[in-house]
């Protein structure tokens, strides 16, 4: 069976699968159940500084996208940091790394931009006998307009800096969390590694407004008639975290730097799929608030599973497997030519593909009287909207076309040659003329 | 209690009081709010969907589902009723496992259609329970039209008619409005009064006149009618039924099926209401079916429902003949009626086994019954009406008739095939021919 022990700069873990920073991580008793349930590390809910606890809003903090049958898609919440006593998380860490040690145990931290506010909390830290400490630079409501979380993960020189404090006053890793409120990833993640962080961890959540109540107009969640933008998190930002993912892992100046991946992770193959685009390990957060610690059981059955069947006996094996496939459009090759495929025994005749493909693309599907759907060879630019739209799996597939035949829509012959836009003869830029 | 299933006859009160109200409620509860999302979620809004073209009335499937999923039931409602006038009565009688659910697309991939029947029933029942009428008048055209029969057809017509701007007179022979939503549909399908409500409801368009007690042939002449209206449609459904010519037909507990299902629907008190023990019902229709399963529900011992062809010659669909077999009904098959004995009431009947070509086998068996109802077909009586056709008045496109000024629609009209929903078409057809005609737009 594949071994799925991780060691993240350092940190080992019998499984890949931690738990975010968030309500699932935020005391004792949920920690505990979740190691019992099989998680391979926590990452403790954010602690503040020394003092009186932040204070939360006491109605609703979370909304939702739902799909269909009320299927949690987006979650968003205002809510802050850890709003219990420092002292009382730091006893609570330290009795429970005693109690799980091959467990990874991470802890959160997010006090001012200021050295001696790091100074002060980080020695405590160090006494719990936790793993090493997360930077959230990430928290987009509530704590940015005190200027921490986000208003420092915006600001690449303020994560190189305190970056290198925790470097100087703690001996552990120090992985940073990067906020996805930017427009380019890599310049944090190049400042953390200019700084000295052994890790980054992405993403946190996304700037959003789920919804607005049409009787009392007002955001949801809403607070006695107002709502405040909140942060964005589950399966729909599965796909903008791994852009982010990827940016890093091939960026010139952040390649290489380990990666904590997380947002949308919901099943072991949002996991396989974080891996392979190089990271180290992965995070979770709501997908255990949606469904309960269980999940765990089946990331890691069908983590494992899928390994043995590809032959990888370790994460290492298949870790960054895809960044390498990951390019710029301009690489693509242009001289590949698919053209959309209907499964007649499979198809249903719904007609989803015609109506997508006549009203909204080129054209290319043909529906007889009998409801018979056919694919127009002649029209097809193989966009893949009707392989979207299908509700029947593998219905509609895209096939290649053989190098050497004849496209019948452009009556051109399939180029065996890789070519792309670089040296296209419509780039008005071409680099090399053939 | 002095009566049970044991006693020995016909006779009433076999069960218990809340026996009755289980055995008649019912037959699928109404769709809570989250059992309607749960299942409006499964619709694939297909393209030009096979469910509207298989539902007699062209509902809008899909465009009304995807208003219920997106929290508008009283927008749904108005989608279907704008082609269904009576949609929340067809939600609850038609056979959709043969219509629109049998179309789904979700039943070619996983044998389980959306549930659209349900969902249709949830939309209209909520608009219907908020009260008043979703549907405004034309101004007023200053025709009138006469309508024979208050049934589905002739509703149907009458709404549309009024919608239109007509002022339209609707004529029953009997003393309530609905025809066979009223007086034959099963009891378990349209529980709780509903087809009075919905006969109510419907007037709510106004400029619908109802005259109860009066009769096309006793008391007033289709010249009559002509002469006095501008048009006339005739939705008076089959009011006869078919004899049956067997030795013995006239002993005490032989009657028609659907003096039985008539006399259940307007029961006070269902325990006032006599059943045998060992009830035969002859036939294969929806009207055998509804009366074998009814006997069983008022707490007949034995029902056997006998029919002369194989299961898969009844007009019954499957899963009408299922629900009779898992209420217990027996179902013998290739069996035709040689004699009813019995010393003045029935005792038994005799059957012979027939070949599949309905010739006789020599063979027989005998049944025993107390109570024998026939349910071989329903015929028209057909005094003074246009032309016939296999006979049923013979129509041509929307329902117009051998004689000018005159259509009909439903189950009395050429055509069709005994449904509610097909009344209700052919009505709702006709009623736009007309205005048409009326207002000069066709000849
Ligand atoms: C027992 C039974 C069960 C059925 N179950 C179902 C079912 O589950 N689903 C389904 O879709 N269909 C069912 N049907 C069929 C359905 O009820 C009919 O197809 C439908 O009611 C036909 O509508 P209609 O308007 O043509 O006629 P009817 O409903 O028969 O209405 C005709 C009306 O005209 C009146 N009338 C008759 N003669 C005259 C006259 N001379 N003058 C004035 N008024 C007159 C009658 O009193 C009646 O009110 C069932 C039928 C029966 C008999
Ligand atoms: C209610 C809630 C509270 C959160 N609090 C924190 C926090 O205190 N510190 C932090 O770094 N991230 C916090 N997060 C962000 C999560 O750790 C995680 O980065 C994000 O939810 C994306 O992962 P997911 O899609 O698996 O939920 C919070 C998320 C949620 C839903
Ligand atoms: S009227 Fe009947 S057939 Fe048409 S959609 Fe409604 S339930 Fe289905």
């Amino acid at each position: 069976m594949a071994d799925l022990t991780s060691d993240f700069v350092g940190i080992k873990s019998p499984n890949p699968f931690w738990l975010a920073s968030a309500p699932p991580t935020d005391k004792e008793y949920n920690v505990r159940r979740a190691f019992e349930a099989g998680w391979g590390g926590v990452v403790w809910k954010t602690l503040g500084s020394e003092g009186p606890p932040v204070v939360n809003v006491n109605g609703p903090r979370y909304g939702a996208i739902y799909g269909a049958d009320r299927r949690l898609l987006g979650l968003n919440n205002i809510e802050l940091i850890t709003d219990r006593d420092l002292y009382t998380n730091l006893e609570e860490i330290k009795r429970v790394k005693a109690d799980y040690p091959d467990r990874a145990m991470i802890v959160s931290i997010m006090v001012p931009c200021e050295e001696e506010a790091w100074k002060a909390i980080l020695p405590l830290v160090e006494d719990t006998g936790a793993d090493g400490i997360e930077l959230n630079f990430g928290c987009p409501h509530g704590m940015s307009e005190r200027g921490m979380g986000a208003a420092v993960g915006q600001v690449p020189e303020y994560i190189e800096m305190v970056t290198r404090w925790c470097k100087q006053y703690y001996s552990k890793p120090v992985i940073v969390k990067l906020t996805p409120n930017i427009t380019d990833i890599r310049k944090p993640a190049a400042a953390a590694k200019a700084g000295g962080a052994d890790a980054v961890s992405l993403i946190n959540t996304i700037n959003s407004i789920t919804s607005v109540n049409l009787d009392t107009l007002s955001p949801e969640p809403s607070i006695d008639g107002k709502g405040s933008h909140g942060g964005y998190c589950g399966p729909a930002v599965k796909p903008i975290a791994m852009s982010m993912v990827s940016e890093i892992a091939r960026g010139a100046d952040t390649a290489g730097i380990p990666i904590s991946g997380i947002g949308g992770i919901t099943t072991w193959r949002d996991a396989a799929e974080y891996i392979t685009l190089g990271c180290g390990n992965v995070q979770v957060c709501t997908a255990a608030m949606t469904y309960g610690f269980k999940i765990v059981q089946e990331m890691i059955s069908g983590l494992s599973e899928w390994m043995d069947e590809k032959g990888h006996t370790s994460i290492e094996d298949f870790r960054g497997a895809a960044v390498p496939n990951v390019t710029d459009w301009q690489y693509l090759n242009l001289n590949y030519v698919a053209k959309a495929q209907i499964n007649q025994d499979l198809c249903i005749s719904c007609g989803r593909c015609f109506a997508a493909c006549e009203d909204t693309s080129h054209q290319a599907i043909s529906m007889s009287p009998e409801r018979v759907f056919e694919v127009i060879d002649e029209e097809c630019v193989a966009c893949n909207l009707c392989v979207n739209v299908c509700p029947v799996e593998d219905c509609i597939t895209m096939e290649a076309m053989a190098p050497g035949t004849v496209d019948p829509r452009t009556e051109k012959v399939v180029e065996p040659e890789y070519a792309n836009w670089t040296t296209h003869p419509n780039n008005p830029s071409a680099t090399a003329a053939e | 209690m002095t009566q049970s299933p044991f006693t020995p006859g016909v006779a009433s009160g076999r069960l218990a009081a809340p026996e009755y109200d289980a055995n008649f409620s019912d037959l699928h509860p109404a769709l809570d709010a989250h059992e309607a999302l749960v299942a409006a979620d499964r619709c694939y809004f297909c393209h030009d969907a096979p469910c509207i073209t298989a539902c007699p009335t062209d509902i809008d499937i899909p465009l009304f589902i995807r208003q219920i999923a997106t929290g508008t039931p009283d927008a749904a409602a108005k989608t279907i009723l704008t082609q269904n006038i009576m949609g929340g009565m067809c939600a609850r009688v038609c056979p959709t496992e043969t219509l629109c659910e049998e179309a789904c697309v979700r039943e070619i991939a996983e044998g389980k259609p959306v549930l659209i029947g349900q969902l249709q029933r949830y939309a209209t029942d909520h608009l219907q329970e908020k009260g008043g009428h979703p549907f405004t008048r034309a101004p007023s055209t200053g025709k009138s039209i006469a309508v024979v029969g208050a049934g589905p057809s002739g509703l149907a017509c009458a709404h549309r008619l009024a919608m239109l701007g007509h002022d339209v007179v609707v004529m029953d022979a009997r003393a309530k409005p609905g025809g066979l939503n009223e007086y034959g549909i099963a009891a378990y399908k349209t529980p709780e009064g509903f087809a009075q409500a919905e006969v109510d409801w419907l007037l709510g368009i106004g400029g619908i006149t109802l005259q109860h007690g009066k009769a096309l042939g006793t008391d007033v002449t289709l010249d009559r009618l002509r002469a006095d209206y501008d048009a006339v449609f005739l939705g008076m459904g089959l009011g006869g039924v078919n004899g049956l010519s067997v030795e013995g037909g006239d002993k005490a507990g032989v009657l028609d099926a659907v003096d039985f299902i008539s006399d259940l629907r307007q029961a006070g008190d269902l325990a006032d209401l006599p059943v045998g023990r060992d009830v035969v019902v002859i036939g294969g229709g929806m009207t055998a079916v509804d009366a074998a399963v009814q006997a069983k529900l008022l707490g007949a011992l034995n029902v056997t429902l006998a029919y002369r062809r194989g299961r898969d010659r009844m007009n019954a669909s499957v899963f009408e003949q299922d629900l009779a077999a898992s209420k217990g009904v027996r179902i013998m098959t290739h069996v035709v009626p040689k004699a009813i004995h019995g010393n003045g009431a029935v005792r038994e009947i005799e059957f012979e086994y027939v070949n599949q070509d309905m010739t006789g086998t020599g063979q027989t068996v005998c049944v025993a019954a107390d109570q024998v109802l026939r349910a071989i077909g329903q015929t028209l009586e057909s005094d003074g009406l246009p032309d016939l056709e296999s006979g049923k008045i013979a129509v041509s496109d929307a329902g117009r008739t051998s004689v000018s000024g005159v259509w009909a629609g439903g189950d009395c009209a050429s055509g069709g095939d005994d449904l509610t929903v097909t009344a209700v078409a052919e009505g709702r057809d006709a009623a736009m021919d007309i205005h048409d005609v009326l207002m000069g737009a066709a000849g």
